[in-house]
C-alpha cells in the first residue's frame, strides 16, 4: 500500500526536475558541424611513430598483438638489410594491421609497446561502409612525415647503431641540428 | 601456447637398485645414480635450470640449479649450495631446493642476477621471447629490478655459423648445450667454447662453418635466444602458432615432430618428443625443409586435357572423376591399367591405390618403387618385410652387439638411424659394421668398421661381416641394384642368428607394402601366387575374386606402356628422375594412351598426363606412415587447404564414377578398413633364391658408380629454402689415389663421369675407396645422376680428366653433356 507522500508529493517532486531543466542551457553538440576537442588522453586511433630521420619506431615484436585483448593487431616481423632498412637495429614490422572492427580502444597495446612506436591520437571518427576498409594497413597507421624526415627504407642518420637511437642521443642530435639533413649529412 | 604433449621418459623403477633420500622433507626412492635434479622432479619440483638437458651428459655449466644439501649421505652436508644437475643421489641424502630453503633460493636469485648481467634486455627483438626458458625463469627466479648500472658486454650480431643457424652471442648464457649436442649425439664438433672469462664465447673454427645435418637441434634446446635460424627469423610468435605434432615425411624414421602454423601457413618444424623413435632429435631435412608445398608450380585446380586443343583445362572435380574413370574403365577392360605410385604415399592413400587397382582396374599391375627395382627384391618383400609387424626397433639397434649395414648410409639416408647408433655405440659399445665402399663420416661417427667392398659384390662381403646372435643387419633400398644380395642376407641371418630390418628411403615405402603397393602382394602381406589369400581378401572386400596374376613391376609396366602391352597409366607422385630409366619412363607416358596423374606440384608426369589431380601435401591430410620398424606413425593434418583432396578421397571418387565403391572415402574409414583387413597369418611367400652375382667388370677406362642421395640435395620436397638448401654439401667424385692415378687426376680438379646418355664432371676428391670405384651423389648440385647420366648405384662409368676449356665445344656434341659452369652454380 503506497504511502501519502508516494502518492502525492512524489510525482510533483519528479515533474520538478523536469520543469527546473527547461530553464538550463542545453548541453547538446551539433555534431557532425561542430567538433569539440577530446580529452588530451582520449584512447583514439593508433599511429606509428617515427624516428626524427624518419625511421620506423616499430620493430615488429608484436608485443602489442600479444596485449590485445580484442585480437585486433596483426604484426609480421622482419629483417632490416643493409640495403632496406626501415628501423633502427635487426628486425622492422613488415606488415602490421589494425582492425577497428576488433579494436576497444582500451590502450593496452600501447602500453606494452617497448619503443614507443605504437601510441594513440585522439582522433575517433572510425566510422565507414565496408569491413575491409576498417582494417588499418601499416601505411594508414604510420606517423606522417614531418620536416626532416625521410620516407623509409634509408640507412641511419641520427646514429651509428641503434644503441644511439635508444639511449637518446639520435634525438638530441636531431633538436641540435634542428632537423635532420636529407643529404649524406647525416651520415656517419 | 605452443605446449604439446610429450612422453615423459619412463621411469621403471623395479629391478633397479634403489636409493633412497628426502627432497624437501618428502621422501623419493629412485634407481642408484639419478641426479638431485632428476630426483626433485619426481616429486613435483621443478628446480630451474638452462644447461641440463636429459639426453646430454651433465656439464654444471649455468649453476641456476643450485639447491642446498644438509646432508649428503654421510652426516656432512655440503657448506655451499650444489648444482643438482652434477649431483648424484646417495642413500640418506638431505637435499632442500629453493621451495623449503632460503639459501637455496637465494643462490639461485644471484645465478640469475650473474646470468643477466651480459644479456641482452633485446627480448622484444628475439625470437625465442616467449617460449624462452631464460625469460621464464627471470620471472620466477629473478628479482623483478636490476641492479647492474654498467655497460653491458656487446659483440655484433647476428654471426651467421652457416647460412642457416644464426649465433647472436650477446644473449648467450654459455651453457654449452649446443656444443655438447654438436660433439656428443651429432658427432660434429663444429662449434666450441672459445675465449675465457667475461669473453668466452660459442665459436666456430675459422672458415669453416657449423656443417651439420644436425644443426637445427641446436637451435631448440638453446635456452636463449642465441641460435636462431634463417628460415623462421622475426617470423611468429609462439602464441601465434597453432602446434599439431605429427610426423616427418623425408624418409623412413617415422621421426617425430611438431608443425607449427600461423594464418594457413607452416612457419616451423620443430623435433617432437618420441623415446622410442627420434628420442628429441631430428635432421635438418626434417627440420626446414616444409615450403616444398607452396611452391608456385603448386597444382590448385584439376585439369583435363581438351581433345580438340590438346591442352589441360581446368575443369570441376566430378567432370576429373569422370574422365579419369572413363579412360581408365575402358583400358581396363581392354589392354590393362599399370599403377605406379612411388614411395611419398601414407598407408591409407596406398591403401586405396590397392584396392582400386585390384577391384576396380582388376590388375596387379601395380608397385610403389618409383626407383631402381629387382624382382629379388619384391620377393624378399613379399618374404620378410610385409606383414611382419614391429620387427628390429631402434631400442634394438640401441641394445645390439653387432649392427651391420649393408647399401645403407645412415646419416644421409636415415638420419634418425644415424644417431641411434651413434648413441648405442657410446653408451653400450655397439659394434658398426658397414659392407660399403669406403668408409663415411657417419661411420668414423659411429666407430663403425669397414668391409670393404665393390658394388655389387656385396653379398660376398657380408660374410666377412662376421654375423653372429644379436648382430642386427640392416638392408638399404640400393641393394636392389645388388644381385642376390637379399637371398644372400637372409641365409645368413638364417644361418647365423642375426636379425635383418630393410631401410627404404622414403616415408612410404614401408606402408606401401604394407598395403599391397606390389606387383606380388595384396594388403596385409597376403601373396597374390596364394589363392587362399586372395579367397581371404576377395572375402573381406566382398568381391568375387582378384586377379591371380602377379603383376608387372614399375620398370616393367613402364615397358609394357611403351610397347603399347598396357592402355593407361595411374600415376601418383613419381619424379622420373627417380626411376631406372628416366627417358624410356617420359617416352612410355607418352606413348600410353591415357595417364591419369595424382599430383601435388606440377611434374614432367603431370604435363603429359590426360588427368591431372592435384592431391593434399602431407601436412594437409591426416594419415600415417609405416617406418622402417613397422610401427604405425599416425599423424592428423596440419592445416586443412580447401582445394587439395587426399590421393584416398580422389580415388574414391574416380572409383564412383566408374560405378564401383572403393568401400571408404576419408583416410579415417581407409585406415578402419586396413587394420579390419589385417595381416595374412597363413603361409608367407617364398624365399627369393637368386644367385649372387659378381661387380660388373670393368676396362681400364672405367669405374664402378657408388652413389647415393645425400641428405639434404636437390630432391624436390626440399624446394623453396635457400637457406636451408645452401647447407648442402658440394658436390665430389670420391677415388682412390691408385684410381686418380691411373686415370692421372689430382685432387679438387675435375674429372668428367661419361654413359652413353650423358656426362657429368665433378670435382675429385681423394679418399681411401676400393679401387676402381668412384662415389659421387646421386642428386646434388643439379647433376641428377640417373637424370644424367641414367646411371645407379654399381653402374659402369667412363671416367675422363676433364678437358681443357678450348675443347670444352667438342665436349658439347650429342649426346648431351652436362658440365656445371659458373652459372649454374650460382
Amino acid at each position: 500500500m503506497a504511502t501519502l507522500k508516494e502518492q502525492l508529493w512524489d510525482p510533483i517532486a519528479g515533474f520538478g526536475v523536469t520543469f527546473r531543466t527547461m530553464f538550463k542551457k542545453p548541453v547538446t553538440v551539433q555534431y557532425p558541424f561542430e567538433k569539440r576537442p577530446t580529452a588530451p588522453r582520449f584512447h583514439g586511433r593508433h599511429q606509428l611513430n617515427r624516428w626524427p630521420d624518419g625511421l620506423e619506431k616499430c620493430i615488429g615484436c608484436e608485443l602489442c598483438a600479444w596485449a590485445c585483448p580484442a585480437d585486433a593487431i596483426f604484426v609480421e616481423g622482419a629483417s632490416n638489410t643493409e640495403d632496406e632498412r626501415f628501423s633502427p637495429g635487426e628486425r622492422y614490422g613488415r606488415v602490421y594491421q589494425i582492425n577497428y572492427l576488433r579494436c576497444i580502444l582500451c590502450g593496452l597495446c600501447i602500453e606494452a609497446c617497448p619503443t614507443r612506436a605504437l601510441t594513440m591520437t585522439n582522433e575517433y571518427e572510425l566510422a565507414d561502409t565496408s569491413r575491409e576498409s576498417l582494417i588499418f594497413e601499416k601505411s594508414d597507421l604510420l606517423a606522417p612525415l614531418l620536416p626532416g624526415m625521410e620516407q623509409p627504407p634509408h640507412p641511419l642518420r641520427l646514429g651509428d647503431d641503434e644503441r644511439d637511437y635508444y639511449s637518446g642521443q639520435a634525438a638530441a642530435r636531431a633538436v641540435a641540428e634542428g632537423s635532420v639533413a636529407a643529404g649524406p649529412g647525416g651520415e656517419q | 601456447m605452443t605446449v604439446t604433449k610429450g612422453n615423459e621418459p619412463g621411469t621403471e623403477l623395479a629391478d633397479q637398485n634403489l636409493v633412497t633420500l628426502t627432497v624437501d622433507d618428502v621422501e623419493v626412492s629412485v634407481p642408484e645414480g639419478t641426479l638431485v635434479i632428476r630426483a626433485a622432479e619426481l616429486i613435483g619440483v621443478e628446480i630451474p635450470r638452462f644447461c641440463d638437458h636429459p639426453l646430454l651428459a651433465p656439464v654444471g655449466a649455468c649453476r641456476q640449479c643450485l639447491v642446498d644439501v644438509p646432508d649428503a649421505g654421510n652426516g656432512r652436508g655440503f657448506p655451499k649450495p650444489q648444482a643438482s644437475c652434477t649431483l648424484p643421489v646417495s642413500p640418506g641424502m638431505v637435499v632442500k631446493t629453493q621451495v623449503t630453503s632460503p639459501v637455496a633460493d637465494k643462490a639461485q636469485h644471484g645465478i640469475m642476477e650473474f646470468l643477466l648481467v651480459n644479456h641482452p634486455l633485446d627480448c622484444p627483438m628475439c625470437d625465442k621471447g616467449g617460449e624462452c626458458p631464460l625469460q621464464n625463469q627471470a620471472m620466477s627466479h629473478g628479482q623483478g629490478e636490476t641492479r647492474f648500472t654498467e655497460k653491458k658486454r656487446t659483440y655484433p650480431k647476428p654471426l651467421a655459423i652457416s647460412s642457416q643457424i644464426l649465433l647472436d652471442r650477446e644473449r648467450c648464457i654459455l651453457c654449452a648445450r649446443c656444443t655438447r649436442f654438436s660433439e656428443q649425439i651429432a658427432g660434429d664438433p663444429f662449434i666450441a667454447m672459445a675465449e675465457r672469462g667475461a669473453l668466452q664465447q660459442v665459436a666456430i673454427y675459422e672458415n669453416e662453418p657449423f656443417s651439420s645435418y644436425f644443426s637445427g637441434n641446436t637451435i631448440q634446446i638453446c635456452p636463449v635466444g642465441a641460435l636462431t635460424s634463417s628460415s623462421y627469423r622475426f617470423r611468429s610468435r609462439p602464441f601465434d602458432l597453432v602446434s599439431t605434432p605429427a610426423v616427418a615425411e623425408h624418409d623412413a624414421c617415422g621421426a617425430a615432430i611438431r608443425v607449427d602454423h600461423r594464418r594457413g601457413k607452416v612457419v616451423r618444424r620443430l623435433s617432437g618428443d618420441d623415446p622410442e623413435v627420434n628420442e628429441e632429435w631430428i635432421s635438418d631435412k626434417d627440420r626446414f625443409a616444409f615450403t616444398y608445398a607452396r611452391q608456385a608450380d603448386r597444382l590448385t585446380r584439376p585439369l583435363v586435357r581438351d581433345p580438340e586443343t590438346g591442352a589441360l583445362e581446368p575443369a570441376s572435380w566430378p567432370a576429373a572423376f569422370l574422365a579419369a574413370a572413363r579412360g581408365l574403365a575402358a583400358a581396363a577392360a581392354t589392354s590393362g591399367v599399370g599403377v605406379v605410385t612411388g614411395g611419398r604415399l601414407t598407408t591409407e592413400d596406398a591403401y586405396a591405390y590397392a584396392k582400386l587397382a585390384r577391384t576396380v582396374l582388376g590388375t596387379n599391375d601395380i608397385d610403389f618403387r618409383a626407383r631402381p627395382q629387382s624382382a629379388e627384391e619384391a620377393e624378399f618383400l613379399a618374404h620378410a618385410v610385409a606383414g611382419s609387424g614391429l620387427g628390429v626397433t631402434y631400442r634394438d639397434l640401441e641394445e645390439a652387439t653387432k649392427v651391420v649395414l649393408v647399401g645403407l648410409e645412415p646419416e644421409d639416408e636415415a638420419a634418425t638411424i644415424f644417431l641411434r647408433l651413434r648413441k648405442a655405440w657410446r653408451t653400450n659399445g655397439t659394434q658398426v659394421v658397414a659392407v660399403a665402399s669406403h668408409a663415411t663420416r657417419a661411420l668414423e661417427k659411429v666407430g663403425g668398421q669397414l668391409v670393404r667392398t665393390i658394388p655389387g659384390d656385396e653379398a660376398k662381403a657380408l660374410g666377412e661381416a662376421g654375423l653372429a646372435p644379436g648382430t642386427i643387419v640392416l638392408l638399404g633400398e640400393r641393394l636392389a641394384r645388388v644381385e642376390g644380395a637379399f637371398t644372400t642376407a637372409l641365409a645368413a641371418a638364417s644361418r647365423s642368428g642375426a636379425r635383418l630390418a630393410w631401410v627404404p628411403r622414403r616415408a612410404g615405402d614401408r606402408g606401401a607394402v604394407e598395403a599391397g603397393c606390389l606387383p606380388n602382394l595384396l594388403p596385409g602381406g597376403r601373396p597374390v601366387a596364394d589363392a587362399e589369400a586372395r579367397a581371404d581378401l576377395a572375402a573381406a572386400w566382398g568381391v568375387a575374386s582378384l586377379p591371380g596374376e602377379p603383376g608387372r613391376s614399375t620398370d616393367d609396366i613402364l615397358a609394357a606402356a611403351l610397347a603399347g602391352e598396357i592402355g593407361a597409366l595411374l600415376v601418383a607422385g613419381v619424379e622420373v628422375d627417380d626411376l631406372a630409366d628416366p627417358q624410356a619412363a617420359l617416352d612410355a607416358v607418352d606413348a600410353a594412351g591415357f595417364v591419369v596423374s595424382l599430383e601435388v606440384r606440377a611434374s614432367a608426369v603431370t604435363e603429359r598426363a590426360d588427368v591431372v589431380l592435384p592431391v593434399a601435401a602431407v601436412a594437409e591430410k591426416a594419415g600415417s606412415f609405416v617406418n622402417w620398424e613397422g610401427r604405425r606413425r599416425p599423424f592428423e593434418a596440419v592445416i586443412p587447404v580447401p582445394h587439395a583432396l587426399p590421393d584416398t578421397r580422389v580415388l574414391a571418387g574416380i572409383a564412383e564414377a566408374a560405378g564401383h565403391d572403393l568401400g571408404f572415402r576419408t583416410p579415417e574409414a581407409a585406415a578402419a578398413e586396413l587394420a579390419e583387413v589385417g595381416v595374412w597369418d597363413g603361409a608367407r611367400a617364398p624365399k627369393p633364391e637368386v644367385v649372387p652375382g659378381r661387380a660388373p667388370r670393368t676396362d681400364p677406362s672405367e669405374v664402378v658408380l657408388d652413389t647415393w642421395r645425400r641428405l639434404i640435395d636437390d630432391g624436390r620436397g626440399q624446394d623453396g629454402d635457400r637457406h636451408y638448401q645452401a647447407t648442402a654439401r658440394p658436390s665430389v667424385a670420391l677415388l682412390s689415389s691408385a684410381t686418380a692415378r691411373a686415370f692421372g687426376v689430382r685432387e679438387g680438379e675435375e674429372i668428367v663421369l661419361r654413359t652413353d646418355r650423358g656426362a657429368v664432371a665433378v670435382p675429385a676428391g681423394i679418399a681411401d675407396i676400393a679401387d676402381g670405384v668412384v662415389w659421387t651423389p646421386a642428386n646434388s648440385n643439379g647433376l641428377s645422376l640417373l637424370g644424367i647420366l641414367g646411371a645407379a648405384y654399381g653402374a659402369v662409368v667412363t671416367v675422363e680428366r676433364s678437358v681443357p676449356a678450348d675443347e670444352a665445344d667438342a665436349l658439347s656434341g650429342p649426346p648431351h653433356p652436362h658440365v656445371p659452369t659458373e652459372e649454374d652454380e650460382q
